[in-house]
């Protein structure tokens, strides 16, 4: 009987409130141009002072496990907030709602690429992006090191990671970030014991 | 049938371990592309353009592109699933649970070790772009042209905030120019 009535319930709450959640992220889903921390400032607009769903700081564990579970920052936040909201169907609906318009806008724009790939003027044009394309793939590295390479141990991790991936073709990329994970659980654990080891001396120089 | 199976495991796989988001998934996609002989390199770059330049994640406009070119609509609407439902079962089964989980000792030394190494793998993608756009390792060992582009580039991305999208614009301007 009571699991009857609070399923009803849920229910009946849900229909406008899923429609409204996914007309949202519908919404912020084509201007937030860049994606990911673009949204930032926007998700924090709509969901916590106009529409007041969660609070400012729910929203910012939301933003911080978004960055840590794999997947692009901006379709976890979505997740991660519908999920808040509404429970799993509001996780669904924010998904979709997330997706959809960008989904639609690169699969157009894919076909109009497609259509004058092959023009004289496209493909000088490409010679050109290609470059940046480049570019923008460096600076992406570039703009992370700057928060994840924070002491020397980090600079060569990072340094023999590249260098192993360009002797070792081979390499499944997949291994290579487990390996990172394990790598840095294993190089906290030797800096603490050398912290301790230090200490000890410390404390015995001071008793000789 | 089996094609859309194989587009589905391996994006999926991609998904499960993109940490980092976008930029750092390019590397992945790329690799998965090579072995399947999916698309060219060229291509692949191109696609990047095109995933950058629109709005929205780069790792889901990538792997929705990516699928439509393999596959069609289908592929794309396969690609683009696959990649977000790791993210998705993640966040319902661990979200939570990690608010509380996410300033563990070990959580951070994982993290500690896993940031560089992402970092790694997206310079090793870099490279790896400009040796197969011919950027560098060519017939002259470095494109001028595109050394320059790359560079001039480079600046611009790291010293403003200008959008990526008319840094595009703009090289494909600069491209039919040099180029054309």
């Amino acid at each position: 009987m009571k699991w009857g009535e609070l399923k009803m319930e849920k229910k009946k709450l849900d229909y406008k409130l899923l429609l409204e959640i996914f007309l949202v992220f519908f919404k912020i889903s084509p201007i937030t141009f860049g994606g990911g921390f673009a949204m930032i400032p926007i998700m924090e607009d709509v969901m916590v002072h106009k529409k007041k769903w969660i609070g400012k700081e729910e929203l910012v564990d939301v933003f911080a496990v978004s960055q840590s579970v794999p997947g692009a920052i901006a379709v976890n936040s979505a997740i991660f907030v519908g999920y808040q909201i509404a429970g799993i169907p509001g996780a669904l609906i924010a998904l979709l709602g997330i997706v959809t318009p960008t989904f639609v806008i690169i699969i157009a724009l894919g076909v109009l690429f497609a259509s004058f790939q092959h023009n004289v003027h496209v493909q000088a044009a490409l010679r050109g992006i290609r470059p940046v394309v480049v570019a923008l793939i460096a600076s992406a590295a570039w703009k992370m090191s700057k928060v994840s390479l924070v002491d020397k141990t980090c600079v060569a991790l990072c340094a023999v990671c590249v260098i192993a991936l360009l002797l070792f073709k081979s390499l499944n990329l997949i291994l290579v970030i487990i390996s990172g994970a394990l790598v840095g659980i294993v190089l906290v654990q030797v800096q603490k014991l050398q912290k301790q080891a230090s200490a000890q001396k410390k404390v015995r120089g001071e008793k000789l | 049938m089996n094609a859309f199976l194989d587009l589905f495991i391996t994006f999926f796989k991609l998904g499960l371990v993109s940490f980092g988001g976008g930029y750092a998934m390019i590397p992945l996609i790329q690799t998965e592309v090579q072995n399947h002989h999916w698309l060219s390199m060229s291509i692949f770059t191109d696609m990047i353009a095109i995933s950058a330049m629109a709005p929205g994640p780069i790792a889901t406009n990538t792997a929705t592109i990516v699928g439509d070119k393999c596959l069609g609509l289908p592929g794309a609407v396969v690609a683009c699933l696959a990649v977000t439902l790791p993210s998705l079962l993640l966040i319902l089964v661990i979200g939570k649970l990690f608010v509380k989980f996410q300033n563990h000792p070990l959580v951070k030394a994982a993290f500690y070790g896993l940031r560089p190494t992402i970092v790694g793998i997206i310079v090793f993608a870099a490279v790896k772009f400009a040796l197969s756009d011919g950027i560098i390792g060519g017939g002259h060992l470095i494109d001028v042209k595109s050394a320059l582009l790359l560079l001039a580039a480079m600046v611009i991305l790291i010293k403003t905030r200008l959008h990526p999208a008319y840094l595009i614009l703009a090289a494909g301007i600069v491209g039919m120019v040099m180029f054309g």
